[in-house]
């Protein structure tokens, strides 16, 4: 094969791939356009490769879950909902780019996002600009409903004040209150570890505690010290992967025998990661799906399954409530004006079968919090099904251990 | 105190051995074809997933023996399709070849085993301590130092006394003078590569059953490898292993009194490292590209 | 004969015309930008982010392609550069300039400094230190959290707006004006960048480029020359690096990550190395894929790696080097 066929096949190809992109560029708003009634469309950015690709995945099953459960009952005011899911790739850049592209380009009327709590963050400040609605399904930071609250963005899942004041009076009262706390180095960790050190010191505990690298693989050296402190509990902080090798190589060393376990999240997705074991300790859940006592809970899990085949997690939960909350927004308002829904959000309560808890589930008013009930109970081995994975004890009301819209820091100004 | 010191070496021995392997099989690579495998961690997570796909049928054991060499044979097809036509050229392309190898594999991973983590199972002997006294030392700790001890004897002692061995290190001083001798260097790159992936893949079983299963999993260990490279001295394998027992010594050490800055230290042993001795503890000048 | 010429970046007579056809061309495209691109499915904010990752790109090509030394640790730069400017809008003083100066001469010095250390080494020890170098950065951005904001990244910063006397140029509003913005800063970079490479030193790295040590042969400082070229090349990235900050009102640990780093060689190899104008067509390309793609499905890593792959393999000499060696010849 001569150098001058092989270059002049290259070219051709070449020429080949530039036309067939650039016809697929040109020709793709035309055809958009052409479908007459324009649907209302909902952009959606979570970090779906990198390393919280399974919580950003369920979240995103659930926002198209819900997509398409309105889509059969007529949509939004109307119109069809249009769910375009953009991927942020766990880097911020990336994240803004993307909600950048979904406000300036596709004309999103609302955006959702992101499980990363800094990439949430920075989309808040370009929706803000664009006076955009902005739910936050599922990134914990505080500051997001606290000192960095905005007009327009709502958040679905809990601060870490809310899950450390719900899981301390149960951990105190079964185990004890001198704690060991292991907790990541970084923004979130900081912020989790000071509210639940704000709790157990209104109980009248005391603790002691390790800080470690966010990626920390081996907890022998911390786990030593735990031992040599006997506490009553260790409070395991960490998250992702990190916390079930600390899982694991706590129940390796025997230390669930002399010791309790408890935290914050030991999320579904995580908890099936573990080996059986590893699956213990004290924990809170934003959203469970064995609820027997909750008829819309039962038939949203069984319809759920029948559909994708999978049990629905928290994420999931918070997926399906970001996208229930534009239609409720959007119906109360009777309009898709950023300022206007975020109005009508504000002091929302959820309809039974989207707040799929009992009591009261509101968007509060003050820092546009979703105020639900927080699941405190113990992760165990599975009970009959493979996702049976966890027993709730008590029902916390969000607002009770929230504490006041003073304490967030959390002064919201309203748009110009 | 003895519980603290005996803690602080076998935890050291641990995290260093790791680092070991990893850096070897990186070593070894580097060494004879000056390719930088980015993907390296990619083949750790593929040995790791192999044996958990394995277990099942071969049981843990089985698994424990099969992926390493099935690692090795992906490995293999990777050098012999892709790598080997860019031998020849510029560095750039190299990096950039299993740059994006590195991405293909990642998400390979994630597609056929999902992006959640999985759990490796490990034979419940291997899973308990020794004596509860000593509760932080698992049986599967000291039989992950056992094999990677055996698996580092095996290599220089594959390295030393078998005339593939001999070759090999003949190869990383001077290539073209071994080829003239008559040797087909094209299949000892390729079987170099592979054993470095051999090397990559057990890793992965080992630590599939310390951390679990993740596609990014082998990240977390493919820079400090390479610092363990430099940090030893680029172009010696002696030189990688010490590189790869200091810094894992010192961040199990770092860990019991300064545990936030366990990765730092890496990081200044290196720029250390850079100022005052360029080459490597056990480097020797001029045996950089 | 005429490869060698052409492969030192000479022009034959008769290629003047098209070298100051193709500059037009290239520059009527940019300057337009916020007329044609939304037509084709894109946005302005695209286009800024192509800006800023073309001018990285070409930072780095002056050391890769015209002096011929591979780093791949040159994110650390540009991280630099989007900390600085981050840190001095956050911490210091609201304003732009004074940002921007900051910020690049943080990567600046920082590169200048390293390039002191490893002049001495070559090929993929050179590489290996580059990236290590580079993950200190990172290492440090993502665990000094009281400063840089950590993990989470370095917030609560803004571009501000810059007073130029009789007016203020309003770019803290985005959009438009920012873009021109952008690309004043790029044009200005580019021409020095441009005017550096024609000089007696830009000849001489050429020279080293080609043959080594037929340079040092000749009696030229063969290290103090690449420590140069480094050191430049790492302020221009540090340069886009600051723009970058503005662009996004945030700096991130992965500004500083290897995996940028890639990005940005990949994005001159794909242009064509050893052109001047390659990088910014290289960036283009793969943000414009990279965009698309992961629009379209969630395995986009694959797709791209193996674009990665087949243009090592295939395409070495990227768009602009096949397409000027067909002219050549």
């Amino acid at each position: 094969m001569s150098i001058k066929t092989l270059s002049v096949r290259r070219r051709t190809l070449l020429q080949a791939g530039l036309a067939l992109g650039a016809s697929q560029a040109v020709g793709a708003p035309f055809v958009v356009r052409a479908l007459g009634d324009e649907p209302v469309k909902i952009g959606m950015v979570n970090p779906l490769t990198g390393v919280l690709s399974a919580l950003a995945q369920s979240e995103v099953d659930g926002a198209k879950y819900a997509e398409a459960e309105i889509n059969k009952k007529g949509g939004i005011l109307g119109r069809q909902v249009q769910l375009l899911v953009e991927d942020s790739a766990n880097d911020v850049g990336t994240g803004v780019q993307k909600t950048r592209k979904l406000i300036d380009r596709d004309q999103v009327n609302a955006i959702l996002g992101d499980v990363n709590s800094g990439i949430a963050y920075a989309m808040s400040q370009v929706t803000n600009e664009k006076k955009v609605f902005h739910i936050v399904p599922g990134g914990h930071t505080d500051p997001i409903t606290g000192t960095n609250c905005k007009w327009n963005v709502f958040r679905v899942c809990n601060t870490t004040t809310m899950d450390a004041e719900a899981v301390t009076p149960e951990l105190v009262k079964k185990f004890g209150k001198k704690w060991f706390f292991v907790t990541p180095d970084y923004a979130y960790g900081h912020t989790l570890q000071d509210a639940f050190v704000k709790a157990l010191t209104k109980a009248g505990g005391t603790y002691e505690g390790d800080m470690l690298p966010i990626n920390n693989t081996d907890f022998s050296a911390t786990l030593i010290k735990a031992k040599a402190y006997k506490p009553n509990v260790l409070l395991n902080n960490m998250g992702g992967l990190t916390q079930i090798n600390c899982m694991k190589q706590f129940t390796q060393f025997g230390m669930q025998n002399e010791m309790g376990l408890g935290g914050a999240l030991f999320e579904l997705e995580s908890v099936k990661g573990c080996p059986p074991e590893a699956q213990t300790g004290w924990w809170t859940y934003e959203w469970w799906w064995n609820q027997p006592n909750v008829p819309e809970v039962v038939k949203f899990v069984a319809d759920y399954r029948a559909a994708t085949k999978n049990t629905p997690s928290a994420r999931v939960w918070f997926g399906y409530v970001s996208i229930h909350s534009v239609r409720l927004a959007a119906e109360k308002a009777k309009s898709l004006d950023g300022p206007k829904l975020a109005q009508a959000l504000e002091n929302m309560e959820l309809p039974p079968d989207v707040a799929l808890q009992p009591g009261k589930v509101i968007y509060r008013k003050g820092d546009h919090e979703l105020m639900p009930n927080i699941f405190v109970g113990e992760v165990h081995p599975p009970k009959g099904n493979a996702d049976n994975v966890f027993t709730v004890s008590t029902l916390v009301p969000g607002e009770q251990a929230a504490g006041s819209v003073a304490d967030t820091g959390c002064k919201m100004v309203e748009p110009s | 105190m003895t519980q603290l010191i005996l803690f602080n070496v076998t935890n050291g021995l641990i995290i260093g051995a790791f680092y070991v392997l990893m850096a070897l099989g990186l070593s070894l690579i580097l060494n004879l074809s000056n390719v930088i495998n980015f993907a390296h961690g990619n083949f750790l997570a593929l040995g790791g997933y192999l044996a958990f796909t394995l277990s099942p049928t071969l049981g843990y054991w089985g698994a424990l023996l099969v992926s390493p060499f099935l690692t090795a044979l992906i490995g293999l097809a990777v050098e012999r399709l892709m790598i080997r036509r860019i031998y020849n050229r510029d560095p750039v392309y190299s990096l950039l070849l299993t740059f994006g190898l590195a991405f293909v594999m990642q998400d390979a991973a994630r597609y056929i085993w999902g992006p959640n983590g999985l759990p490796m199972g490990l034979p419940a002997v291997l899973a308990q301590p020794i004596t509860s006294d000593l509760f932080f030392i698992t049986y599967y700790r000291i039989f992950m130092v056992t094999v990677v001890i055996v698996a580092v004897v095996g290599l220089f002692a594959f390295l030393r006394y078998t005339r593939v061995g001999l070759r090999i290190r003949a190869g990383t001083f001077d290539l073209e003078t071994v080829s003239t001798l008559g040797v087909n260097v094209r299949h000892l790159r390729t079987f170099n590569f592979a054993l470095g992936c051999l090397l990559a893949g057990l890793s992965g079983v080992l630590a599939a059953g310390q951390i679990g299963l993740n596609p990014n999993m082998g990240d977390e260990l493919l820079m400090p490898s390479f610092i363990a490279i430099i940090v030893g001295g680029v172009g010696s394998l002696i030189g990688t292993l010490f590189g790869g027992l200091l810094i894992g010594m010192a961040a199990a050490l770092t860990t019991v009194v300064y545990p936030s800055a366990s990765e730092a230290v890496i990081y200044a042993i290196l720029m250390a490292v850079l100022l005052i001795r360029p080459r490597g503890l056990v480097g020797e000048e001029g045996m950089l590209s | 004969m005429s490869m060698a010429i052409a492969s030192l970046g000479g022009r034959l007579p008769m290629q003047a015309g098209r070298r100051e056809l193709a500059l037009i061309a290239v520059w009527t495209a940019l300057l337009t930008v916020p007329l044609w691109l939304p037509l084709l499915g894109g946005y302005t904010a695209l286009a800024g982010r192509v800006l800023v990752f073309g001018l990285a790109a070409m930072g780095l090509n002056m050391l890769l392609g015209f002096t011929g030394v591979l780093s791949f640790g040159h994110a650390a730069y540009f991280g630099l550069g989007a900390y600085g400017a981050g840190l001095t809008l956050r911490y210091l003083v609201h304003s732009t300039p004074l940002a921007m100066l900051a910020g690049t001469l943080l990567g600046g010095l920082a590169g200048t400094l390293f390039g002191l250390l490893i002049v001495r080494r070559r090929g993929v020890y050179f590489a290996m230190c580059t990236i290590a170098f580079g993950q200190l950065w990172y290492y440090l951005a993502y665990s000094w959290n009281s400063f840089t904001g950590g993990f989470d990244g370095l917030r609560d910063f803004q571009r501000e707006a810059i007073n130029l006397g009789p007016f203020t140029l309003h770019i803290e509003d985005g959009g438009t004006v920012f873009y021109f913005f952008l690309l004043a800063i790029f044009a200005v970079a580019v021409a020095v960048m441009g005017v550096v490479l024609r000089s007696p030193f830009g000849r001489t790295l050429l020279a080293i480029r080609e043959n080594e040590r037929r340079a040092r042969f000749l009696g030229i400082p063969v290290e103090r020359h690449i420590w140069l070229s480094f050191s430049i090349s790492c302020f221009f990235t540090a340069l886009a690096g600051t723009l970058y900050a503005l662009l996004n009102n945030f700096a991130d640990p992965l500004t500083l990550h290897y995996s940028l780093s890639g990005y940005f060689v990949v994005m001159t190899v794909i242009g064509g190395m050893r052109t001047f104008w390659g990088p910014l067509l290289g960036a283009a390309v793969f943000v414009v894929l990279q965009d698309y793609i992961s629009s379209m499905t969630v395995n986009w890593m694959s797709f791209v790696g193996a674009t990665f792959m087949l243009v090592v393999l295939f395409f070495p000499r990227g768009l602009l080097g096949t397409l000027r060696r067909r002219v050549k010849v």
